[in-house]
Order: structure tokens, then sequence, then C-alpha cells
């Protein structure tokens, strides 16, 4: 993952402020000069900051959307620049290219987060009761998300060599397949093969974001529950599921806009090969191997969209489940 | 707490009381054992990728590439960990990395928490919006201005250079921080902060002698996040480092060719050695540190 | 909040003292003794008129984009560079390139495209000159003598625009390896001379190996999406009529019987090829073949001493590639050339590398050293040479050299490549030929245009 979601200790603070910005502005008021005078020295306290994430994102953003309408690439002596106009993004909606490595990252996005839901939220469970191997677990868990997903990439790479590889040596000699599977070259298992490393790696965060929601609810309910002689199941989707909601949310936008986002191992895994091309391997290949700057700031500009778009679809979401 | 009575009574009730616990012990074990099937299945997912790395690490490279497989070394040996630390790139590039990750980590912190104190404890108009742009600013795709950085990072005369990834790193780690630091500074009780101005101090004193240390486990915990992130950033490394003197660990351990003497090109065992040595000290250090980092997640959830 | 930092502080202390130690211990390590026993075999040759180089240039420093850090290749970079370094005084540093073509074209555009000053003299595949030629000293005035010695061919292909961009370092054609124990033990007494009998003598092998041997595969090559696929496709298609991908100037691929080939690749795949094949590159490959796992392997001249090491030394030949009906055998040109960069700060120095490298003294060193194929057309009929590299022998050395399409894709090549290998690289995966080749024939075209 490119950047780790931000631990969201505060649901109800996201929620809230969400909240706040969608509510109706309150009449400004002059205020005291005292009052002026704070505003002015929280502005000063925020310009750093604000300054970096205008250097480093919004210019670069801005300057990537003015590529976008050239045609220039990485080697100078290739072509000239000149102003395309919408020329790239004309070509970007044609793009077959583009449209199957979108396919591929949202059948990626859909199948991790849908597991990585799942099984964090059973390693969730297990660590809040009272089980008592859950210390180790929880340390256990852990380890997996601090390491580099590259790292990981070629740990599980080495594992799914179609010669060498631990995988298929284990599943023949407990005679589950009779040669060995070549997963990660073979377009049927390729996908999963790359999806079952991220989740692997990704499950414990989640997990624990779920866990740091499961821990609110106050245990007097359970308590309550267990007296009326409701059964855990009952118990689990009548009090559980719902005080979890806020952080599931939270939880699943986060994970769904990191994986659309995914590089790191598909790129490790499967290099430019074309029918395992997520949107940002295909952007990269696009700037750095082919080296068409132009048309990639186009690509990137689609994919900022995509993302963009989905963080819109879950921002709505999120608020229509307040009201 | 038991009365006299009441402990007379349980001493006589013992023997019998043992039993049936016993048996009502032992059907609930085994009530639960899919259970602990499942468990056992996940913990086996978590851990035999790092016994495997270990393992390979261990395994000449004669034996590493032979079928059928060894799952446990009949002859285990140390040479890839001595090619692989002895090969000076990789030192070179734990150090790239360390500096590069602190580096971002130190300033992500100092940045983020003087934004951290004005967003969470002032109020002014543009604050919930300038909120929402650091939020999303966390769903930024840093593929997205790849093209642009890398003109801008040439243009500095960065290119191949730890500035430039220091640079750019402050793009994923800077919103997050801030928004972690804001959650923790809105909840922290006002006395305090009152009392402060009340004795004369400046905002500036306040934030430095007396908000800071108290939500210094919100500082370790941002930095935690902050500085694995730094370490594990590829996409970056990849495009801004060109010499093997300046890569990072995760660029290095991609092309990582191994030392030469050995015949077999991708140098698995030497990989799997690398491997094992960069997430070693990070496995270590997400033990020790695991209670603060959940102490970090669930003291938010306790409203101040 | 104290203790912990105590503790972490400590932790990183004694990893750094952890990994100081073992990096000091090590340094005597296996590396250097090795090298010590093939040196002693052939020794780099000395640098003619070191002294007058060592006058002017003592004590510059430059940097050597050199070959993957594999095995010999990088054993003989290092033993020229020191050698180099001993008697001229010019420090020279050596940089391993990406083992994939791509990655090390990459890692160059990028370098070049910032202008930057920290590569001096570089490997080049024989099908960049065409997209770096802008970035490259034209070393005609100072080598101009020594040009004349190379093969012509490849002089002609690494002159842009009148400008020599680069000197000629080895060459390299596509040849067949074989299991010769495993012909001989299945009744055979030739290496197959059409892709037919290749395909029955595989999987004939195959079938008598597998119930001892559960990976074993007959034919093994670069299927991977990358830039060595290209040159299979060409083989296959020239080696059957099938064209050379681009010819006169408009892209050819897509005719009967290259749909036919490359199905008939496809349908090898899952058979007498293992999956896998589809994520091969050189080495994948060679692993395959070298751990005794396959009976036949496309690869470069570079693999034959590079088996000598492992278990089938003494068990395998080489010889040319198979032929369809009614065509040649060929061998796709590869090879490298060595160009200086036009931001270098020290170019005199580093055309002096060159000019030594592509010497014919260190041609033959690098032959006998390396398997590497001369480009010095003197050096190949070198009896020693020959003797040490069997596919220099006149039945293999002479076969039909086939070139890959830079000179009509020239800055695009990259990009045109990989359209094919990304349309091939589909086909092996399970795609049918007809559906996949118009499309990538139409792309080409449009490149072209």
């Amino acid at each position: 993952m490119g950047a780790p979601a931000p631990i969201l200790l505060h649901v109800d603070e996201t929620m809230s402020t969400i909240q706040a910005s969608a509510g109706r502005r309150r009449t400004r008021r002059r205020g005291t000069r005292l009052q002026r005078r704070q505003t002015r020295l929280a502005w000063m306290m925020l310009a750093p900051a604000l300054a970096v994430v205008a250097f480093v994102a919004i210019y670069p953003l801005g300057q990537t959307i003015y590529q976008s309408f050239t045609n220039q690439q990485f080697l100078a002596g290739i072509e000239p620049t000149r102003f395309v106009g919408l020329e790239n993004y004309r070509e970007v909606v044609r793009d077959s290219f583009f449209r199957d490595a979108v396919v591929v990252t949202i059948k990626f996005t859909v199948i991790t987060v849908l597991f990585e839901f799942v099984l964090g939220m059973i390693i969730a469970l297990v660590v809040n009761s009272g089980f008592k191997g859950r210390g180790v677990m929880r340390a256990v868990m852990l380890v997996p998300w601090a390491i580099p997903t590259v790292i990981s990439a070629q740990m599980w790479k080495w594992m799914y060599d179609d010669v060498f590889g631990v995988l298929n040596d284990g599943l023949m000699r407990l005679h589950i397949i009779s040669e060995p599977v070549a997963w990660i070259s073979q377009p049927s298992t390729a996908l999963w093969a790359v999806a079952a490393v991220d989740i692997w790696k990704t499950t414990p965060f989640v997990a624990l974001l779920l866990l740091a929601g499961l821990q609110v609810i106050p245990s007097e309910l359970y308590e309550a529950a267990d007296v009326d002689g409701v059964s855990k199941w009952h118990q689990f989707w009548r009090i559980t599921m719902p005080l979890l909601q806020p952080a599931i949310l939270v939880t699943l936008i986060f994970r769904t806009l990191d994986a659309l986002r995914v590089f790191d191992i598909f790129y490790v895994f499967f290099g430019s090969r074309l029918d395992t091309q997520t949107m940002a391997v295909y952007d990269q290949n696009t700037i750095v191997s082919i080296g068409d700057v132009g048309y990639g700031a186009a690509v990137s500009v689609a994919i900022f969209l995509i993302i963009g778009l989905f963080v819109v679809i879950y921002v709505t979401f999120m608020r229509v489940e307040q009201q | 707490m038991s009365t006299v009575a009441e402990r007379a009574l349980r001493a006589e009730a013992r023997p019998r009381i043992r039993r049936r616990v016993r048996r009502r012990r032992v059907r609930r074990f085994v009530r639960r054992l899919p259970f602990y099937a499942l468990i056992a299945l996940i913990f086996f997912y978590a851990v035999f990728p790092f016994y495997w790395a270990i393992r390979s690490a261990f395994t000449p490279d004669g034996d590493l590439f032979r079928t059928p497989v060894q799952y446990v070394p009949t002859d285990p040996t140390l040479t890839n960990f001595r090619e692989v630390l002895s090969s000076g790139e990789f030192q070179r590039a734990l150090l790239n990395s360390t500096i590069v990750a602190g580096s971002v980590t130190l300033m992500a912190l100092a940045i983020g928490a003087l934004a951290g104190y004005a967003l969470g404890r002032f109020r002014f108009r543009g604050r919930s919006a300038t909120l929402y742009l650091m939020l999303s600013m966390t769903t930024f795709p840093q593929i997205a201005i790849l093209g642009a950085l890398y003109t801008m990072i040439n243009r500095f005369g960065l290119f191949n250079s730890l500035g430039a990834l220091i640079f750019s790193y402050m793009i994923f780690t800077l919103p997050f921080t801030v928004w972690v630091l804001t959650s923790f500074m809105r909840a922290l009780p006002r006395d305090l902060e009152e009392a402060a101005y009340v004795d004369g101090a400046s905002p500036l004193q306040t934030f430095y002698r007396v908000m800071l240390p108290l939500v210094a486990p919100g500082l370790v915990t941002a930095g935690l996040l902050a500085f694995i992130a730094a370490w594990n950033e590829f996409l970056y490394a990849l495009s801004f480092t060109q010499t093997t003197d300046k890569h990072t660990v995760p660029v290095a351990i991609t092309t990582f060719t191994g030392k030469s003497g050995s015949t077999f090109q991708i140098p698995w065992g030497q990989i799997m050695a690398a491997t094992v040595v960069v997430t070693l000290p990070l496995i270590v250090a997400t033990l020790v540190l695991q209670r603060r980092i959940l102490a970090g997640l669930t003291a938010g959830a306790v409203k101040g | 909040m104290k203790r912990i930092a105590v503790l972490v502080a400590t932790g990183l202390i004694g990893l750094l003292a952890l990994v100081v130690s073992l990096g000091g211990a090590a340094a005597g390590s296996a590396g250097p003794a090795a090298q010590e026993r093939s040196a002693a075999v052939v020794r780099p040759p000395a640098v003619p008129n070191a002294r007058a180089i060592r006058a002017k240039y003592r004590g510059k420093s430059i940097t050597l984009v050199g070959d993957n850090a594999v095995g010999s290749s990088h054993k003989r970079d290092l033993l020229l560079v020191a050698k180099f370094t001993r008697d001229t005084g010019i420090k020279v540093k050596l940089i391993p390139h990406p083992q994939a073509s791509d990655a090390a074209y990459a890692q160059l555009a990028r370098n070049f495209s910032s202008k930057s000053s920290s590569i001096d003299v570089m490997m080049l595949d024989v099908v960049w000159p065409g997209a770096f030629a802008p970035y490259l000293v034209n070393l005609k005035p100072r080598l101009a003598k020594e040009a004349k010695k190379h093969a012509q061919g490849i002089i002609q292909n690494n002159t842009v625009g009148g400008r020599l961009i680069a000197m000629p370092w080895f060459g390299d054609f596509g040849i067949l390896y074989y299991r010769t124990d495993l012909l001989r033990k299945y009744g055979y007494r030739n290496p197959p001379k059409t892709w037919a009998e290749l395909g029955t003598m595989a999987r004939r092998i195959q079938n008598g190996e597998r119930p001892s041997n559960a990976s074993f595969y007959g034919y093994v090559y670069q299927g991977n999406a990358y830039e060595g696929l290209t040159c299979n496709v060409l083989e296959w298609l020239a080696s059957s009529g099938g064209g050379n991908l681009i010819d006169g100037g408009k892209a050819t691929i897509d005719n009967p019987k290259a749909v036919s080939m490359l199905n008939l690749q496809r349908s090898w795949v899952g058979n007498i090829t293992p999956r896998g094949v589809t994520s091969y590159q050189e080495e994948d490959a060679r692993n395959a073949f070298a751990s005794g796992n396959a009976a036949f392997l496309r690869n470069w001249p570079y693999a034959y001493s590079a088996n000598q090491d492992t278990p089938v030394k003494g068990k395998f030949d080489v010889t040319v590639l198979p032929h369809g009906a009614g065509a040649p055998s060929v061998g796709t040109v590869g090879g490298w050339q060595l160009g200086v960069s036009k931001f270098s700060k020290n170019i005199p120095a580093a055309i002096e590398l060159v000019r030594y490298l592509t010497s014919p003294a260190v041609q033959r060193f690098d032959a006998i050293y390396n398997s590497n194929v001369p480009t010095i057309p003197a050096v190949a009929r070198d009896r020693a040479v020959v003797r040490t590299n069997p596919y220099l022998k006149p039945e293999i050395a002479k076969v039909k050299r086939v070139t890959r399409p830079s000179r009509y894709l020239k800055g695009r090549y990259n990009q045109g490549s990989q359209i094919i290998y990304q349309g091939v690289n589909q086909i092996l995966n399970g795609q049918d030929a007809k559906n996949v080749l118009p499309s990538v024939e139409q792309r080409l075209n449009r490149l072209l245009r």
C-alpha cells in the first residue's frame, strides 16, 4: 500500500467533521480582537502544513493537468513538445489497455477488500474475546503489515515459484495437485495469487481498525444480552454489527482507496504483462518505459478522477447514513 | 469479598466442583475445536511465509534450486547472510532508508503537531474546510503526479538524491499526521491550557510546554506510522533514484542481484537473507511497540 | 515514554553493530577466492599505451554501467575494470545494470533526461542507438581506426546521422542448447532440425523423464512480457516464413505463417513447455535447463559458460535453432555496445576505457573467459576462442542473423517492442494468435506513421 490509511481514533470525529462541513454555515461574527488574533495565530501555525501540501501535491497536480494537454516525451530528443488539446483524453477513452487495467484494479479491489474485511472481522472478534492466546495473536498479526510490500511480494513470489516453490511442493505432497501450477503465469490464477499476498499483508491492519471499534462497545450490552438468553450469533448481528458500523464504513473506505492505488505487488509479480496491469502500473509504464509523459499525464488525471469518484460515493453514503 | 461462611462452604464443595469444572472444560474445548482450528489456520497463514523466508535464507544455493523441496535445510549455511551483509550496497540501502524515513517522520511530526494544535484547539473560519482538505489528501494517488514530480525534482537538481525522496514522501505522511494529531489535540481537556494562559504563557509556549507533552502518545503513534510508510515506499524510490548508492531498501531488494560467485542469477537465497535482515528489526520493533500502537488506537476512543 | 525510547534506541544501536560486524567479518569471503581460480586460466590483457594515459588522466573517476551482476559476466567486468584502474590510475566505479533490458533502458533514459553526470560509460543494447543518439558522444574522431576492425554491420547499426555513438562490445545471437545425454538415452543421434522435430523429441524425452521428475519439461525459452520475448518471436517467425515483424517500414506480423507458428508455441505451453514460461527471462529459463529440468533451451551464448558450474556440465551442447518448412534457421542479433554520455565530466578518460574494453585483446579475453561473442572477425577466428566457444564453429556461427526492427521504430523502439511482446505473451497464455495479431499489427503501424 502506498500510504497507510489514517488511524481513525475517533470514528465519530470523522463523521462529525464531514457533517459540520455539510451543515449550514453559521452567520459570520465579526468577533473580538482576541478572536481575530486567535484566527491569525491559527493560520500562521497551519501555514507550514498548507505550504507543504500546496507545493508537494497541488502544484504537481496542476502541472500534470497541464502536461496532459501536450505531447511531452521523456526523452526530449524524440519529438518537440507542443500543445495537443484534448487529443490525449480522446485516446484515453479509446484505450482498451487502460480499460482492462481499470477492470483488473476493480476486480482486485473487490476481492481483497472482501476477504480482508471478513478475515479482519474474525481476528478482531477473536482478539477482543477472552481467548487465551490473544496477546500472541495480536502481536503476530501486526507483523506482516509492518514489512515493506515489495519484500512481502518477493517472499511470496519465491513461494509461488513453479519449479522450486514450496506451495507447489506442499500441494503435490498432499496430493491436492499432480503437477506444479504456475500460479503467477497462468491468467486464471494470477489475480488470486497476488490478492493472497495483499490479504496476508493488510488483514492485520483491518483487524486493528475493527478492534478499535469493538473495544468501544460497552460489555454491559453483551452481559445484558447473555442474561436475556440471546445466542452469540444474534448478539453479533444485533449488537456488534450496528454499533460497529461507523468503524466498518471508515475501514472499507480507506481499504478501497488503498486497493485502487495498488502498484508495488503487481510490479514485482508481473512487470509489464498485459492482462495483469493495474491503473498505476499502466501509468508508470507509460511515463517511464514508453516515455510518453503527455499521454501518461492524461492517464494520471483519469486515475485521479476515478479515485475521486469513489471518494464522493463513499462520502455521500456516509452522509446519508448519518441522517 | 467472600465471608468466612462462604469460604468454608466452598472448601467442602471443592473436589466435586473441580470434577464438574473439568468435565465442562473438556466439553467446551471440544465444542470450540473448529474455532481453534480456524485460529491455527490463520496463524499458519500469517507465520509460514516468514518461516519460509528464514529457511530459504539459511539454505545454500545448490539445495535451494533443487526439487523436491527441503522443508528444513539439511545443510544450513550463513553464506547468504554473509554475502548480503558484506555487500556494501545493502548496508548503504539500510542507511538510506533510515535517513529518509527518519527525516520524513521528524518533519511530518513537527509540521503536523503545529497544524494539529491549530486545527484542534482553535475555532476559525475555514477550519473544517482545511480538515476536509487534509482528509482528502490522504486518498491522493501518488502515481498521478509521478511525471510532474520528476520534472520538479530535475529542476531543483535533486534527481538521484535522498532529498528527492524526503521531499516527495511528505505527500503521504503529512496529511494523515495532521489528521491524527488533530484528533489527539482535540481530545485533550481544556483546563491545563487555560491555566497556562492565565499564567501568561503565549500560545506557542503553551503548545511547546503543555500540549506537546500531553499529546505524546499521539506523536509516537503518528510517528511510527509515518516511519513505516516512508520505509515501505517503493514507487518514488524506484523512479527518483538512479545509482545503487542512493537506493532505499525496497528498491535494493527488487534489484538485488547478489554477489558474483553465484551461478543462478535470481539469488533467492540472498534475497531471502536480505528480507530476514530487514524484517527482523521491524518485527522486534512492532512487538515491542505494539502496546503503544494499540494504546494509541484506543486512547482516542475514550472521550476526553 | 522514556523507557520505550531507550528500548528502541538500544535496539537500533544493536542492529547497527550487528550489521557492521557481520559486514566486516565477511570482508574476505568466497567471492574473491572464486575469482582467483578462474582468473588463473585467463588474465585480462594489459592496457596498451597505459603510461601515456596515466600521465594525462590519472586520478580521474568514471562510472561504468556494466553487465548483470551475475556469475561470470560481472566477474569479467570486475577483472577488466580492476586491470584498467591498476594500469592507468583512472578510478572506475562499476555499477551493474538492471537485469531486464527494459529496466536498463529506463535507467539510462532517466539518466539522460535529467542530464545527470553520474554515468560516464554505459552498456547499450543493440536496439538502443536510435533512441539515445542525441545524448552520446561521437566516437569517430578518436576511435575510427579501432572501429574498422569490427564487423561493419554492427558499426553501421551504431552510426546514427553520421556519428558513431557506440563501439561494439560483444555480439549475441540466439542458439539452441540441448541435453546430449538425454538425446542419446532416447535414441536420437542429432539435435532437431525443424520445429516439428523439436516438438516430437521434446515430447518423447519429457514423457520418459516425467516418472522420475515431475518438474521436467521438454522445451524452455524466454516467454516473459519483456524484450527477450521479442527476440524469441523474431526467431520463430523468421525461421518459418512469417516475416521479420516489420518489413520495409510496414508491420507484417499478422500473416498466416506467423499465426500458425505462434499457435504452435501456444499449444506447447502446458504440454512440453511449462506454463511458467510466460514469466521466464534468460536466467529463469537457464535455471530450469541447468538444474536438469529441461531438454531444450533457447538462450544466448553466455549461458554456455554459465552452465559449466551446474549439474548439467558436460551433458549439453549447442546448435542452431530449428527452422520451419521452406525457411532457414536464424538467430536474433543481440549484443551490447559501449557508449559515452555527453554529460560526463571526464569524456577523454571515458573514451580511453571504451578503447580498452573494445580492443581485440580484451575481446579475446571476453570470449574465452565469459563465452561472449566477439564482434571482431579476426578474434572470432582465433583457435583458442573457437575451442572454448563451440557456437563459434562455422556451422553455427554462419547462421543467418536477423535484426529487430529498431531502425524503423527508432526512438519509439521500446514502445513498439512492448506492443509485440505484450501481444505474444497473451498468445502464450492462451489467446488465439489470429485474434491478437491484427491489433498488434495495427498498433505497430500507427507507431510507424
